[in-house]
């Protein structure tokens, strides 16, 4: 965010550190905000707004000397609580701030990776701990044991299983190698610590810029490469409307390509209408169709391509409503399923997960006009239980064996490789984003 | 320099292009939010809490009406409290409202306003709204966007500075049957002009009985085209200038803000104020205005017509609720048996245990309350920390905080329990019956404006109340089940109100419970009748019409307000000549007066002269007699002393028919013992030159294509008309 932020952020660590009794007015009005107008943003903006949030908490963060990781991570983690809390039917929320705490994890392995490269081994059998339970670091031997692995090591499947959650693991090493030996012994100084400090949060302000770099970029990157999958004289259909979706199109249009567009126009919001009027205003060639209408249309279709409310780990996808309607035509005529989602909306989570809400009943007026139908809603007489029931979902979710390929801002990917993609974004300990009752102090 | 120049030039012109969007944006949008509605629909629940704390669907009304105005874009709301003021500024203190950035919620409290007016007059002189405002009660759910509404109303505002207010509507049809809004409210007729959408008429609370409006016809006359709606819904939210604030310090005897301001800013023309109208079609709004409107908005709220603020979507603090199938909304931690049924369309809050066997639908339950075993919850709206024992029924009913109702304890639809009643065991709460620790309030003024007077003497007696039950909680117990032992069984806690005279009708067309079938076939049968007397009067009407004269037999629905018009001037008339006969009023003043009432009543000479011999024959019955010869007497003296004031009105053929015709249907109808006199006192008014013989012969000869049983008369003074005849063409 911008320079504001410091002024209606509370300093302090004592504030931070109690972040669950705490209410945070900037936390609020973004929680606010976000329940309110993401729908209009769409996940984008959400996942940019939420990412420049936690950097704002990183940032604010007072670190303690010794581990400053597992400090960061629960403040981001009690934030990101409330955020996803706040509105859990958007995926990207809990994805940005898991790729948050995900960042922190990598930054500080790699510090202490690096700290390690330039110690003296002897210093390592030292055992760095005092009587308070303070003091404990990061330093901790199963820690180094860890980043030691890893410089022999890149970061890899094993990393991700061997790596044991900080916060709970250092506790139990400090406590078993109960005996002080004071600080004399202690290799760095404080002067290092600080200065290593200022470092990893440092480092880790870089890492989330990049990252929110990367979610303002997505649009551009995935569009690039529209040309290796549009070709000359082909039909794409499209449903409702994608920001992703018309910028890959453009993308397209601008290098020359001459292809032609079917919009289904995605009941109840119609928003392909609006996607049909830019395309038109970019002098795409564009056929509007109901949504009904899209099995009559596919055969004469070569593609379709589409955005996505979310990507989750199996593949699936989670879509405006009419996806699934859609894919099975697509499956029906052997036409490409393309589903575009820039890697926020990746989700680490399964369908299946208790947590992830899947769908959203949005309002009946987007359906009728209550003027018209208010006399079948009137309780007043008969049983007093409401005979007419209108049910709006937002969503669908398309299994992964109806999609033929994803493109990413990392690239065309198979649904059978989403995890992999997954593993590479967020580290295993986040995926339930709960902060733990007692965590490090 | 130059480019300097070119830019300081250019921002100034930005400047000045933007200077209108600018000042809309610029301008904050302020609110006035009425913390009090200024009646006592809601007690006795409101004696005891606020009406904008009482929640709704689990969330205290206020905080929808405060979560739409801050996502409507409204900068600086004015919360204005009176009933309960502390609870509801202790509330807010507490709430997360204090601490939003760019909204800002600040208070005003006062205990002696007694109504909207008088609040509104308070807050000019506080003079702390400098703009456009939105005036919205607290009790208000939308989901509009202001937007549109607010440009329509600016732009109007520059072209005609005296559309000072616009005024939200939805479309919503009343049912036919009970002629009531589906919130429960009265049928509501408003006139606009559908190019302009101006309100022209604004009616709600139309005499049905009638089944008639009226409308002044200088709106007919004055406007091109007009619409008259009844299916729309006043959704009491509007967009007002600061004007409005000086209107009502000016006239200060407005109070409600429909019934006397709109009405009378739509009545008085010399300052020419226009209010208009905004529909919204796809978003929500609806004011909770009585115990109906109180399960129709929940019921809105959990079919989601209200979206975004709905239970499962945190809008304003509520607890995390999941929606599941069949529009089941659940909180966490809830304990439910397994036996347990709980049906579609229910709110289950935060901790809430459900007992075996039981069965639960389309009810809100709220939080931390208990439910025994095989209890019965249909369509209720259970609030916070209710112990609901086993084998309970309840129908239709709202039961507030902190009640414990024993086992088997059955509530008949429509109950409403106050605060910590407490039921006793298998006790049956009558139908429609309101239960509160409190006692009744003595006076009770029909006239709900302005009973608030007697509300801060309320709070007090509530709050030593509260005290002496904290206290000698046993103490009372035992004493009031002493007391209210057959009231509300053994161990019940609280007083039922007994329902006010004439307030039985009003019962069940605003409780929570749906109306009863037996009421809406009496209705609806009611309605028939209705229908068919209509259908009568209309027959009847047309053939009198075209006996009496071919005037305006034509315009059925004018005829009709006529006719009622003429059946009081005809008493009027008849009480002035009867006051007249009594204190022997001179001729000239009589005739003055009954002009008089003719103005009034926009009626004709001939009206007059009807209405006058009516009289006249009816003082002559009156007048005690023994036989015929005596009442022919009677009248006959009668005739001669009042010639002068009837004869003051027959300036025409015309009217002297009229008297004839009257007086034919005087003898057949009220005063049948002139039937036998019908030729004699004819010729009577004949010699006494009352009547002319051009006027009877002309009613001979129209009789002449009339029925059989219309000519009785005719046929009666044949003889004289005979003569009359020839006596005529012997002068030709």
């Amino acid at each position: 965010m911008n320079t504001d932020d410091s002024s209606w952020w509370p300093m302090g660590d004592g504030v931070l550190c109690n972040a669950a009794s705490q209410t945070y007015p900037s936390c609020n009005t973004f929680t606010h905000a976000l329940s309110f107008f993401n729908k209009i943003e769409g996940s984008q903006a959400t996942a940019r707004q939420t990412a420049e949030l936690l950097r704002s908490v990183i940032s604010q963060q007072r670190v303690p000397y010794t581990n400053q990781a597992g400090a960061l991570i629960d403040a981001v983690k009690a934030i990101g609580e409330q955020l996803i809390a706040a509105n859990p039917v958007e995926l990207a929320v809990g994805n940005i701030v898991r790729r948050v705490l995900h960042i922190i994890r990598e930054e500080d392995l790699s510090l202490t990776t690096a700290a390690i490269g330039g110690l003296n081994l002897s210093a390592v059998s030292d055992d760095e701990n005092d009587d308070d339970r303070d003091g404990d670091s990061t330093l901790s031997a199963a820690a180094v044991a860890a980043a030691a692995r890893s410089t022999l090591r890149p970061p890899s499947l094993q990393t991700l299983l061997e790596d044991t959650p900080v916060s709970a693991a250092v506790p139990q090493t400090s406590s078993s190698g109960g005996d002080s030996e004071g600080k004399s012994k202690f290799s760095f100084t404080a002067a290092d610590k600080s200065s290593r400090s200022r470092k990893l949060k440092h480092d880790v302000i870089e890492a989330v810029n990049e990252l929110i770099q990367d979610i303002v970029t997505c649009h551009e990157q995935i569009a690039e490469q529209a040309v290796e999958h549009i070709h000359q004289n082909e039909v794409i259909l499209t449903l409702g409307s994608s920001r992703t979706v018309l910028e890959f199109l453009f993308a397209a249009k601008e290098k020359k390509r001459s292809f032609r567009v079917f919009v289904a126009e995605g009941a109840p919001r119609y928003q392909g209408h609006l996607l049909a009027k830019e395309l038109v205003a970019r002098g795409l060639q564009t056929t509007l169709i109901t949504d009904s209408a899209v099995f009559a249309m596919i055969s004469r279709v070569n593609m379709v391509i589409v955005g996505a409310h979310a990507v989750m780990a199996n593949g699936g996808v989670i879509a405006p409503v009419g996806m699934n309607l859609v894919a099975l035509a697509a499956q029906k005529h052997a036409v490409p399923f393309v589903v575009l989602a820039g890697s926020h909306k990746l989700c680490p989570l399964y369908p299946h997960n208790p947590e992830v809400l899947l769908n959203e009943l949005r309002s009946p007026s987007e359906l009728l006009d209550f003027g018209e139908f208010s006399d079948c809603m009137d309780f007043g007489s008969g049983s007093g239980s409401p005979l007419l029931h209108v049910v709006n979902p937002a969503f669908d979710y398309v299994p992964p064996k109806l999609v033929s390929l994803f493109i990413t801002d990392a690239g065309g990917h198979n649904p059978s490789y989403m995890y992999r993609l997954i593993a590479d974004y967020y580290s295993a300990d986040d995926l339930v984003v709960q902060r733990r009752a007692t965590a490090g102090n | 320099m130059g480019a300097q120049k070119k830019r300081a030039a250019a921002a100034a012109a930005a400047a000045r292009v933007s200077e209108d969007p600018d000042d809309l944006a610029r301008q904050p949008l302020q609110a006035i939010l009425l913390a009090d509605s200024f009646t006592t629909k809601f007690r006795p629940i409101t004696l005891e809490r606020p009406k904008v704390l009482l929640p709704l669907v689990n969330v205290p009304m206020i905080n929808y009406t405060l979560a739409w105005l801050e996502a409507a874009g409204v900068a600086e709301v004015f919360v204005f409290c009176c009933a309960h003021s502390k609870q509801v500024i202790d509330y807010l203190e507490n709430s997360e409202w204090f601490s939003q950035p760019n909204f800002t919620v600040k208070t005003i409290e006062s205990h002696n306003i007694i109504s909207a007016g008088d609040a509104l007059r308070l807050i000019y002189e506080q003079n702390v709204i400098h703009g456009d405002f939105v005036l919205i009660s607290g009790d208000t759910v939308s989901n509009m966007s202001l937007t549109q509404a607010l440009q329509e109303h600016k732009e109007r505002k520059k072209k005609d500075n005296n559309a000072v207010m616009t005024m939200i509507i939805k479309k919503s049809k009343p049912s036919p049957i009970t002629r009531q809004s589906r919130l429960g409210t009265d049928e509501l007729f408003m006139a606009i002009d559908p190019n302009t959408k101006q309100l022209l008429y604004y009616e709600d609370k139309a005499d049905h009985s009638k089944g008639t409006i009226c409308l002044d016809k200088m709106l007919l006359a004055e406007n091109p085209s007009i619409s008259l709606h009844n299916d729309k819904q006043d959704c009491y939210i509007d967009i007002c200038s600061p004007e409005v604030l000086s209107l009502f310090t000016d006239n200060f005897d407005y109070q409600h803000l429909r019934r006397h301001f709109v009405k009378g800013l739509l009545l008085d023309d010399i300052m020419g104020y226009k209010i208009f109208t905004h529909e919204i079609h796809s978003s929500y709004a609806a004011r909770i205005d009585n115990y109906r409107s109180y399960d129709i908005v929940s019921k809105d709220i959990i079919q989601r017509w209200t979206y975004p603020y709905v239970p499962d979507v945190k809008f304003c603090g509520n607890r995390a609720t999941k929606l599941e199938r069949r529009g089941m909304y659940r909180a966490l931690e809830i304990e439910q048996s397994r036996s347990a049924q709980v049906g579609s369309f229910t709110v289950i809050g935060y901790g809430t245990k459900i007992g075996s066997n039981s069965k639960i639908s389309d009810s809100v339950i709220g939080e931390g309350c208990t439910i025994g075993s095989n209890v019965l919850i249909e369509g209720s709206y259970i609030w916070d920390n209710v112990i609901i024992e086993d084998g309970c029924e309840l129908r239709h009913v709202i039961v507030c905080d902190g009640v414990i109702m024993k086992a088997g304890a059955v509530l008949k639809p429509g109950v409403v329990l106050s605060f910590k009643v407490v039921i006793g065991e298998r006790f049956v709460v009558p139908a429609y019956s309101k239960v509160s620790l409190l006692q009744q309030p003595t006076v009770h003024d029909s006239d709900e404006e302005l009973e608030y007077a007697d509300n801060s003497s309320g709070t007090v007696e509530f709050s030593s109340i509260q005290g002496t039950a904290d206290q000698s909680n046993g103490e009372m117990t035992s004493e009031s089940s002493e007391a209210h032992k057959p009231k509300l069984g053994t161990g019940g806690v609280g007083y039922i109100w007994s329902i006010c005279e004439g307030g039985q009708e009003e019962e069940w067309r605003h409780s929570v419970a749906p109306i009863p079938e037996d009421k809406l076939t009496e209705l609806s049968e009611a309605m028939d009748d209705d229908q068919e007397l209509v259908t009568q009067d209309r027959t009847a009407l047309s053939t009198s019409g075209e006996l009496i004269s071919d005037s305006n037999a034509s315009e059925g629905d004018d005829n009709e307000d006529s006719k009622d018009d003429s059946v009081y001037f005809e008493k009027e008339v008849e009480a002035t000549f009867l006051r007249a006969v009594e204190e022997n009023v001179k001729v000239d003043h009589v005739i003055l007066e009954v002009n008089s009432l003719r103005l009034s009543y926009n009626m004709t000479s001939a009206d007059c002269a009807g209405a006058v011999f009516y009289s006249m024959m009816k003082l002559a019955i009156k007048t005690p007699h023994s036989s015929a010869s005596e009442l022919q007497q009677n009248t006959a003296n009668i005739i001669t002393t009042w010639q002068k004031l009837l004869k003051s009105y027959l300036l025409e053929i015309d009217e002297e028919i009229e008297i004839i015709l009257k007086f034919e249907e005087m003898c057949l109808e009220s005063a049948k013992e002139f039937s036998p006199l019908f030729a004699r006192i004819l010729h009577i008014l004949y010699d006494k030159d009352i009547l002319q013989e051009d006027a009877i012969l002309r009613w001979a000869d129209e009789k002449e294509g009339a029925d059989e049983s219309d000519k009785v008369f005719v046929r009666q003074s044949e003889k004289f008309i005979q003569w009359l005849r020839e006596a005529s063409e012997e002068e030709d």
